[in-house]
């Protein structure tokens, strides 16, 4: 007997709303398909309304998790189009917070792997010591979410002795614990029976639909843009891109965790090479009209903004186009084999972040499948017309 | 007077009045545990030590609103946990509690209440999987297969691995099984693969990480209870609890030596004994992932069956090098 059955909008697996429709025989998933639009935000039309600088804090606002990714995206952007470099310190700062903000992020997501095997002593120990990184976030920015560091040309705060010296002492215990998750998520027998041979994407296919980021990575693509087209500070750091050849949810795992020790020796690195000099320069008010494609390694897989700029001090046009939206393609491809328990595995797999990845609203017709974006002023005057249609309840009287 | 004790015996002690404080009591000493594995503190607000907190939960459910689905088979779906709390409770009287004396026994000790208890054990499996598939939804539909599924995994382990200690102290009835081995405490000794054998059973029939696959949020959401709430959640909780104590003091009954010495130095052991296995329980919860209910199927076929026959053998073994 074949059913479909719902993943969300709302399910505990879930945290952000999303649909899954997975067709299910017995255990077995025999079809998946995935619904969008749950969440739409209108950023990219907010951003022509507000000015380069406030487009900082609102691009970080796009995603709550690698907040900085996407106010760093925009910023290396925008400096490009105003044609100004930030100062090397405020470099070395500024990606810093990047590296920082991967190290919580992927603790956060083993956390969450762990939550969705139904291993959570996992997920108590990793964000336990996601809070060591929260606390040296929030030491540096300020904040433990929206660090509001990046500003244009450069970054709002310096590091100081005492900051540097802790950095450096919490990469220890950070060092110890990583290890000891990746010899839990390598050999606990029960972890890894659930982890390995799920979700399984091959080489190929990782390449034809265009995944991103560590799901790319443990399908043996090793693509990293902080690698292949190195922005910012990246091209003078010594660093490897870490790869995983079991295609499935334990290489991903596997390469995730490799990528925080990865991650611990590039902040030691810049903490170590720490360049004297300003933080950031001063940034025109204006630019130019002209266009840029600015690319990040964000935790979750490559970030890419386009910003179109025409002469006044607000942006023509913004585009993001997120990890999460990339990998959705390989997402359903992974989906379609497998039990119904591998679900919320495979899915989680990816990092998604639903709200980074939504930007139209797309209506599916019930009755005939036909699919078409709405405009807003559509979707209001349907709702207009509805409202009229609903007869009036009978026996219904005003109480007073 | 035997009239007297035997209303004392069903409703305060070991009846349903102890089953509850100490089920309770269970609870929260499991929440400890498992939270202070995890570096969590657990229950602290509610009584000393949040020693409360399970009541509090369940005075708390108990007075949530109660939605019985429209498609639902609404009989069975409200007597389900009744009976499931009936049948639990019923199978705690069984077990030789409270100043047990073999030349007096009451009317629940008889020759083959081991068996009684065990099928009474299996009964809540069988509630569970009705509570799912009366629900009629997905989710509850999919956790009351998985329910099923999992009982051909861990049910015949676990009869093989509690009948063989029987088999050894030669007795289908539970009193005189403890007595046997307070008798002679070194023959607890080569039960011992048995012992882990059943633990693991056990945690399998308390639907417990690694087998709480029948109400796996992530995947199913509430599963089997998706659609319970209420007053029903609150006897289905209140039921597992139950049956978590039952079957530590099963286990404590048959491998552990029972609970000797009248009634407060027996006491003493029924708890002391049922709290250790329930740390046993606890700690397999804290330190395992949940699989998948293919693998629990395969998992106690390649391991826990054969396991279990070893443990027959050894006990037959032992017998015969005994006699």
């Amino acid at each position: 007997m074949k059913v479909t059955i719902p993943i969300g909008p709302q399910h505990p697996a879930l945290k952000e709303p999303i649909s899954l429709r997975m067709t299910v025989d017995g255990e077995v998933i025999k079809d998946a398909d995935i619904r969008l639009g749950y969440n739409h935000r209108g950023m990219e039309k907010l951003a022509e309304e507000k000015t380069w600088i406030q487009n900082i804090y609102l691009t970080e606002r796009i995603c709550g998790i690698c907040s900085h990714s996407h106010a760093t995206c925009f910023v290396q952007g925008v400096e490009k189009l105003m044609e100004i470099e930030a100062p090397r310190r405020g470099q070395y700062i500024r990606y810093l917070v990047s590296e920082l903000e991967r190290v919580h992020s992927h603790l956060l997501w083993l956390g969450v792997a762990g939550h969705e095997a139904g291993f959570d002593s996992f997920f108590m120990y990793t964000w336990r010591d996601r809070e060591i990184v929260m606390d040296l976030l929030e030491m540096i920015s300020g904040n433990r979410v929206h660090y509001a560091i990046n500003t244009l040309g450069g970054v709002r705060r310096d590091v100081d002795e005492t900051q540097r010296a802790k950095i450096l002492g919490s990469l220890d215990t950070l060092r110890k614990r990583t290890e000891y998750y990746l010899m839990i998520g390598a050999n606990e027998p029960s972890f890894v029976a659930r982890l390995s041979r799920v979700g399984y994407l091959s080489k190929e296919d990782a390449v034809a639909l265009c995944a991103v980021g560590p799901t790319a990575r443990a399908s043996g693509v090793a693509q990293d843009v902080r690698k292949d087209d190195p922005y910012g500070i990246y091209g003078e750091v010594p660093f490897e891109v870490c790869t995983a050849d079991s295609c499935d949810v334990l290489g991903r795992t596997v390469v995730r965790v490799k990528e925080l020790l990865q991650s611990y020796n590039i902040i030691e690195f810049l903490m170590k090479n720490l360049p004297e000099g300003p933080i950031a320069v001063k940034a025109p008010r204006k630019a130019k009209p002209n266009e840029v494609v600015s690319r990040y390694e964000a935790p979750r897989g490559e970030n890419i903004h386009y910003i179109k700029s025409n002469g006044t001090d607000k942006p023509e046009r913004l585009k993001v186009r997120a990890p999460t939206l990339a990998n959705y393609a390989a997402t359903v491809k992974m989906l379609k084999t497998g039990f119904i328990a591998d679900i919320p595995l495979i899915f989680a797999a990816i990092d998604p972040c639903i709200c980074c990845a939504e930007r139209t609203v797309e209506v599916v017709d019930a009755r005939s499948g036909e699919e078409r974006i709405l405009r807003f002023s559509d979707l209001r005057r349907m709702a207009g017309e509805r409202f009229e249609k609903i007869s009036q309840k009978r026996n219904t009287a005003w109480p007073f | 007077m035997a009239v007297l004790r035997t209303i004392l015996y069903l409703l305060v002690y070991p009846g349903i009045l102890f089953l509850f404080v100490y089920s309770t009591f269970a609870e929260w000493f499991d929440r400890k545990v498992y939270a202070r594995l995890q570096n969590r503190m657990g229950p602290t607000h509610t009584g000393r030590w949040g020693l409360l907190q399970p009541i509090a939960d369940f005075v708390k459910l108990m007075s949530k609103e109660d939605i019985v689905p429209e498609r639902a088979d609404k009989r069975l779906f409200t007597l389900l946990p009744i009976f499931g709390l009936a049948i639990v409770s019923t199978a705690g009287l069984l077990l030789p509690v409270w100043n047990f004396d073999l030349s007096a026994p009451g009317f629940t000790s008889f020759p083959g209440d081991v068996i009684i208890l065990l099928y009474l054990l299996s009964l809540p499996t069988l509630i569970f999987f009705l509570a799912g598939w009366s629900s009629t939804s997905f989710f509850s539909t999919i956790g009351a297969t998985r329910v099923l599924t999992m009982l051909f995994g861990y049910e015949v382990p676990l009869f093989l691995s509690v009948l063989s200690p029987a088999l050894l102290a030669g007795s289908w009835r539970l009193a005189e099984i403890a007595r046997f081995y307070q008798e002679k405490p070194l023959l607890i000794l080569p039960n011992l693969l048995g012992f882990v054998v059943a633990l693991i059973a056990v945690q399998a029939k308390l639907e417990r990480t690694p087998f709480d696959i029948p109400h796996a949020e992530t995947e199913v959401v509430g599963g089997t209870f998706t659609e319970y709430s209420g007053k029903k959640l609150a006897f289905f909780r209140l039921m597992t609890d139950v049956e978590m104590v039952v079957s530590a003091g099963l286990l404590a009954t048959v491998f552990l030596g029972g609970f000797p010495g009248g009634a407060l130095l027996g006491f003493a052991q029924f708890v002391a004994k049922t709290l250790v296995i329930i740390f046993f329980l606890s700690l397999m919860r804290a330190l395992t992932s949940r699989i998948r209910v293919d693998q629990v199927v395969s998992f106690a076929w390649k391991y826990l069956a054969p396991l279990a026959v070893v443990q027959l053998l050894i006990v037959i073994l032992i017998k015969g090098f005994l006699s």
